[in-house]
């Protein structure tokens, strides 16, 4: 490592931060377009498995609530891709990379939603785990990232609210609603638990080596079980996990997740993988005149 | 029925069908800013709706979303224009622009109208409606001319005609700069409102008499 | 075209930067700038910029310690001390936390 380099790395871990125009090590850049533009591809699929109930939603608040929360979601990967963009690498090129399956996104987006009971799972526990990660980015070294996480993470805040709200009618309803809710918390489960990935131990991240990210892995999973698993509780619903257990140490045991299937998952192998990128594909495709013709600043 | 209830439930009607219509590019459209700012339309167009609903429920002894979900599909009466099934950017920006204009149209009377709430909902709605027509015009003066918006216009043409009642047409003609011809009228219903119909209450019928 | 947006979240206060917008035109910057910054009235106002409107300006040198249009340019306490002294008020009431 060069002196420059050196003495950057001892900068950002220093908690100091970084702007657009400021020098940055190559590595550093690359690492952080992978990273952001991961997060960019989330908000953005993370759309698709929400947005089909969008035109199911059950009563008029529900679907006023539900189209704005998508909304926020696609807003969120407007301004995620505006700072890979600035980083280098255009908003275009990163779609393309997207529907081709040259990049990734999280896990937890390519698993099929299945009924209304899903909605509100996604809505309170998904973005629950959202929130923990994003919130420890509030903290990243690269400070434009940093700042966008505050609209991020006040947006997801209201999807909580409106997750709990759907969770909580549903839990005071009919039997059958109720059925909903624990078939969905039981589908969910696995993908949430692999959600903040493998107990890497923070030291050997190299996310967190650039101050990209500030958290471990297991402290994120960790703060999710500590938070989430009682409000599972006190509605009485369950959680299929015969180990999940809190210590008398504070620290929640739990049977180890299915790491083999995440790494399935994410390497584009998951059940709805393949069905949502050609969706994507199919409006990225059919809609590029839009972009190409009629959007250019000549025009 | 009175007057009054079948002409607040046509409008919501519209507003709802077409609301519905317009969400469906949440995630998908032109653009991400785009999506952004139609998807705010969409739900506008059903808070439209919903306080159109509200007023209408209670000359009917209903509630809102009894309005919008539990008649059959027959009993809607939207207009043909909103019922289209119509997922390309040509035609939702066509559809769009006529619809916006039109509906200038029908605000403006109904702002004036001596029923004192009615009138007041009007005045409300077109605070909202002043955005949604200077987006329509944005994305028109963008597209004019070009062969997929133009043929989207020839096509939905008539059935924009029926959103209004035959006295408003000419002066939407005008606006438009186009002729007058045989409108697509309200009453019947295309397979296509059925469809919408399946899906949008799908989850409501699942469990009857369930709150959501 | 990049559009750089400036958010006044309640009358009265400065506007900070919230983000940037890609557009074809100042018009669509405005309506999109709108919806994305300010859809659930989180602002007041915005301003809307192009990009090559802004101009940054970095490096503010002060090598020879101009210090004297710094609050911190100014130490009083010894001054005020000798002052007190010589006008016998030093152990009036209220003057001990007249101090810069």
């Amino acid at each position: 490592m060069d002196a420059r380099t050196q003495e950057f790395v001892e900068y950002v871990q220093g908690g100091g931060q970084v702007e657009t125009g400021d020098w940055m090590p190559d590595e550093y850049r690359a690492k952080l377009i992978k990273f952001i533009e991961m997060h960019g591809n989330s908000e953005l699929m993370g759309v698709l498995p929400e947005r089909e109930w969008i035109l199911r939603a059950p009563t008029l608040q529900r679907k006023l609530a539900l189209t704005a929360k998508v909304q926020d979601e696609v807003g969120h990967s407007q301004l995620i891709y505006r700072v890979v963009e600035d980083l280098g690498k255009p908003r275009s090129q990163c779609l393309q990379d997207l529907v081709d399956g040259r990049s990734k996104f999280h896990n937890v987006f390519h698993y099929p939603t299945k009924t209304w009971g899903d909605v509100g799972v996604i809505a309170w526990l998904v973005d629950a785990a959202a929130i923990i990660s994003q919130k420890a980015l509030l903290k990243c070294s690269y400070a434009p990232y940093a700042r966008i996480m505050k609209k991020i993470c006040w947006e997801e805040s209201f999807h909580i609210l409106h997750g709990r709200d759907v969770i909580l009618t549903l839990m005071n309803g009919k039997d059958e609603q109720r059925a909903l809710v624990q078939e969905a918390v039981d589908r969910w489960w696995g993908p949430l638990m692999t959600f903040h990935g493998t107990a890497i131990p923070a030291d050997e991240d190299p996310m967190v080596f650039w101050r990209i990210k500030s958290q471990g892995n297991e402290e994120a999973r960790q703060q999710f079980l500590d938070g989430y698993v009682p409000q599972i509780w006190e509605l009485g619903l369950t959680v299929p996990d015969q180990e999940l257990r809190k210590n008398d140490d504070g620290v929640w045991e739990y049977s180890e997740p299915d790491w083999d299937e995440l790494k399935r998952v994410v390497t584009g192998h998951g059940p709805m993988t393949a069905e949502r990128l050609e969706f994507r594909r199919r409006f990225l495709e059919q809609e590029a005149w839009v972009r190409e013709v009629v959007l250019t600043e000549a025009a | 029925m009175s007057r009054r209830a079948e002409q607040l439930l046509e409008i919501a009607d519209d507003e709802l069908i077409l609301g519905w219509r317009d969400s469906e590019w949440t995630g998908i459209a032109p653009t991400l800013e785009e999506d952004v700012a139609f998807s705010s339309i969409a739900q506008n167009e059903i808070g439209h709706a919903r306080a159109l609903y509200e007023l209408a429920s209670r000359d009917l002894g209903t509630t809102a979303d009894a309005l919008a979900f539990d008649r059959s599909p027959e009993e809607y009466r939207s207009a043909p224009l909103v019922e289209l099934r119509r997922l390309d950017w040509a035609r939702t920006i066509a559809r769009h622009w006529l619809y916006e204009t039109a509906d200038e149209l029908r605000l403006s009377e109904l702002k004036s109208s001596d029923d004192a709430e009615l009138a007041g909902l009007a005045a409300k709605m077109d605070r909202e409606e002043v955005y949604h027509r200077m987006h329509a015009q944005m994305w028109a003066d963008r597209l004019r001319g070009d062969e997929r918006f133009e043929a989207a216009l020839d096509e939905l043409w008539p059935y924009a005609l029926g959103v209004l009642a035959p006295e408003q047409r000419p002066a939407f003609a005008d606006r438009v700069g186009r002729e007058q011809v045989d409108a697509v009228e309200r009453g019947e219903h295309s397979d296509e409102l059925r469809e919408l119909w399946n899906e949008m209450t799908m989850v409501r019928r699942s469990i009857p008499g369930a709150t959501w | 075209m990049i559009f750089e947006v400036f958010r006044q979240e309640r009358r009265g206060q400065a506007f900070a930067h919230a983000g940037s917008i890609d557009a074809p035109d100042l018009e669509f910057a405005e309506a999109w700038a709108r919806e994305q910054y300010g859809r659930r009235q989180e602002s007041e106002a915005l301003w809307v910029v192009p990009r090559e409107a802004v101009r940054e300006v970095h490096d503010f040198p002060d090598e020879l310690s101009k210090t004297y249009h710094r609050v911190d340019g100014y130490s009083l306490k010894a001054k005020l001390k000798e002052a007190r002294e010589r006008a016998q008020t030093a152990e009036s009431a209220g003057a001990l936390s007249a101090d810069g």
